[in-house]
């Protein structure tokens, strides 16, 4: 398959450039020629060693490259479930920008700049170059790469300095397609001094066919500025999702990422995160609930170049029958960054003898006057707990769903937009519960 | 209400229980007594369906039901409640949630509409005031970061909101301050009916001062060895163990 890949590029790379921007394709060739190097990685490559991508990267995908409009009205397919929410609502369809409709969108504060790669290449050319790609393009990573020589097109967000936005930016990724399809998006958010958002992207299939999405997310958290990411997973088992978050964090800014897989086919994230300026406040949470067959692997690593930066991790797992799930904390200090507090905890719990749990902390500090510490446990549930609750009358189920909703908690109470902690709890509840074992109107998922 | 015929009980094969008898009726007040080793606690928990526990013979029911095979859920809810002795801390579930499924589930089993959220919180608020429990207390998650003397008002806060017909109190006693002794105490008294039977299970007789039994049983090697009104508390609290064990073991 890699190498139908390699042929496609090298016969149609003026088709892939032609229907993206000059940004873009400055670094095109260079990405082809690293991925040509690099290829798909492999379980042999010790960052990939929890995510074996061979069956989702060997399908035979269709791909969009002269970016045919696909007819779809994502306000048809989509209507977010997520009460209250009042968001600024955007879509991606596959890996196109759909163009804005909603009129409560207008209402952005002033100087914001949210739409696509290509459109604002075009308005805002100086903008978009002075980003672009520089967290992207230094990844030895064949995915990444992969992603460099086909996205063509990506979600742009600007915020200035000293902007607030008032509301949330919701994202949602919207995969439609009657064959067997391949998606791959470069986007790229900037918050300038003091700005402060939130982003949350929401992943969703809408038809009964394979899925590959590639996505890479490029942001840059400048100093003072406040970003929050989250992203909700709820794609059909056919999926195989590739997800790249890449943050810059500039002095005394402070980020928030919360990843959280409900319901998905394989998943890979990898999030890392830069912290280049002194005094920032970094906390990365996830959540896994998956059963079947589903595999996720959050691969995190946190970077702490400078002094005086704090950063909390904590991920937790319940799952389930075959379910696969595999963490890589990596924490890198280096020589200069004294005073780093840095603390990781990972905790997960099988509820079936076949669910497979492989996690994995790894710390590389160069300085002396630090704090770091990490954790990981695989339990079952407590035993005392649910007996002590059953000892009140509860019955046995209720009191395991209790205490996996109160396993979760922790997770849940870092989403500081209200309407979607309580959407996220609801779902969580409904997930354990077996409800929701597949997205909501979904017929896909048996 | 309850019978207990010559109950035998192991844990990891080691008999504990050695042929237990014991009669319980509405109204009444019994003390189980006995050094450590002696039972006690593995009768609380054998009473109460914990499973770590095998019952090799014997029988016990509960108003003419076979409580052996009953869940410890269902055990609860026909009306028997534990005090545990070392409560267990459940972060992430707040009291609140968990009183409130606890309480439905037992409204669901008498067939009862569950609770609407007012008179929920209004029973919530009387309960409370029973132990003199901290309103904060009841925010938190179950147990977690209580104070000894806290998770003991706890336990018998949640007997007030489950109205048990049969309450067994294992070491409630312990840890506890002569203060939050006297108020987990006068929590009991205040919940006494006369439809209603308590099992108090004590090292002391400190306890029996304030809630007075009709019954004192002394617990020994697996067995009831010794039974009587309260002044037997106070005959163990002045000579200690060591007669009864010559009595049973000289035998």
């Amino acid at each position: 398959m890699e190498q139908q890949y390699i042929d496609l590029y090298k016969q149609h790379h003026e088709s892939i450039k032609k229907h993206s921007t000059g940004v873009m394709n400055d670094l095109r060739d260079d990405a082809f020629a690293l991925f040509e190097k690099l290829h798909f990685p492999t379980v042999a490559l010790e960052n990939y060693k929890y995510s074996d991508l061979k069956a989702g990267l060997s399908i035979d995908y269709g791909v969009n490259i002269n970016r045919i409009p696909i007819p779809v009205n994502p306000y048809e397919v989509f209507t977010c479930d997520v009460p209250g929410i009042h968001s600024y609502l955007y879509f991606v369809v596959n890996d196109a920008f759909y163009p804005v409709k909603d009129i409560r969108n207008n209402s952005l504060p002033e100087g914001v700049i949210i739409g696509s790669v290509n459109q604002v290449a075009e308005t805002h050319p100086e903008l978009v170059k002075q980003y672009f790609g520089k967290l992207s393009s230094k990844k030895e990573d064949g995915l990444i790469a992969f992603n460099g020589a086909f996205a063509q097109d990506g979600f742009f967000m600007y915020v200035p300095k000293n902007v607030v936005l008032d509301k949330p930016v919701q994202l949602v990724n919207i995969m439609r397609s009657d064959v067997d399809f391949m998606a791959n998006s470069h986007n790229l958010i900037i918050l300038e001094e003091g700005a402060k958002a939130q982003l949350l992207v929401c992943d969703h299939t809408v038809d009964d066919v394979r899925f590959l999405s590639n996505r890479v997310t490029e942001v840059f958290v400048s100093e003072n500025a406040t970003y929050e990411h989250y992203k909700l997973e709820n794609m059909h088992v056919k999926t195989t999702n590739l997800a790249t978050l890449l943050i810059d964090q500039q002095a005394s800014s402070n980020v928030l990422a919360n990843v959280i897989t409900l319901h998905n086919g394989q998943t890979r994230n990898m999030v890392e995160i830069d912290l280049d300026g002194e005094h920032c406040e970094t906390l990365l949470c996830g959540m896994v609930i998956g059963d079947k067959n589903q595999q996720v692997d959050n691969f995190t690593s946190i970077i702490h170049n400078k002094p005086n930066c704090h950063s909390r991790e904590l991920f937790k797992y319940v799952l389930d029958d075959m379910a696969k799930g595999g963490f890589t904390g990596k924490l890198y200090v280096a020589k200069d960054a004294q005073k780093t507090a840095a603390f990781q905890t990972n905790r997960n719990i099988l509820l079936s003898k076949t669910a497979k749990m492989r996690t994995k902390p790894q710390l590389e500090i160069y300085a002396d006057d630090v704090k770091c510490s990490h954790g990981a446990t695989i339990g079952q549930l407590d035993e005392s707990a649910k007996f002590y609750m059953q000892a009140r009358g509860i019955s046995g189920e209720e009191a395991r769903l209790l205490l996996m909703f109160a396993f979760t908690n922790d997770v849940i109470e870092n989403i500081r937009i209200p309407a979607l902690q309580d959407r996220i709890k609801l779902l969580v509840e409904k997930r354990l519960r077996g409800e929701l074992s597949k997205c909501e109107g979904c017929v896909i998922c048996q | 209400m309850l019978e207990i015929k010559n109950l035998h009980a192991n844990i990891n094969g080691k008999e504990i229980l050695k042929g237990l008898n014991l009669v319980v009726r509405p109204g009444e007040i019994h003390a189980i007594m006995g050094p450590n080793g002696a039972g006690k606690s593995t009768l609380a928990s054998v009473l109460t369906g914990n499973q770590a526990f095998e019952v090799t013979k014997g029988d016990v029911t509960f108003y003419g039901k076979n409580l052996l095979e009953l869940s410890p859920e269902d055990r609860s809810r026909e009306g028997i409640f534990l005090s545990f002795q070392y409560p267990v801390e459940i972060p992430g579930v707040s009291m609140v949630n968990f009183m409130r499924t606890a309480l439905n589930e037992h409204r669901k089993y008498k067939n009862l509409e569950p609770l609407s959220a007012t008179d929920f919180l209004r029973t919530m608020r009387e309960k409370k005031e029973l132990v003199e429990m901290d309103n904060k207390l009841a925010n938190r998650s179950v147990n977690e970061g209580f104070s000894g003397g806290e998770k003991k008002r706890n336990e018998i806060f949640q007997m007030a909101m489950l109205d048990p017909r049969l309450s067994i109190l294992d070491e409630t006693d312990s840890g506890l301050d002569i203060d939050a002794l006297r108020i987990v105490a006068n929590g009991v008294n205040k919940l006494k009916t006369a439809d209603n039977a308590s099992i108090v299970i004590t090292h002391y007789q400190r306890l029996l001062d304030y809630i007075v039994p009709d019954f004192v049983h002394v617990l020994y090697d697996g067995r009831i060895v010794k039974s009587g009104g309260k002044e037997l508390a106070l005959e163990l609290e002045e000579r200690g163990y060591d007669w009864i064990k010559q009595e049973v073991d000289g035998k």
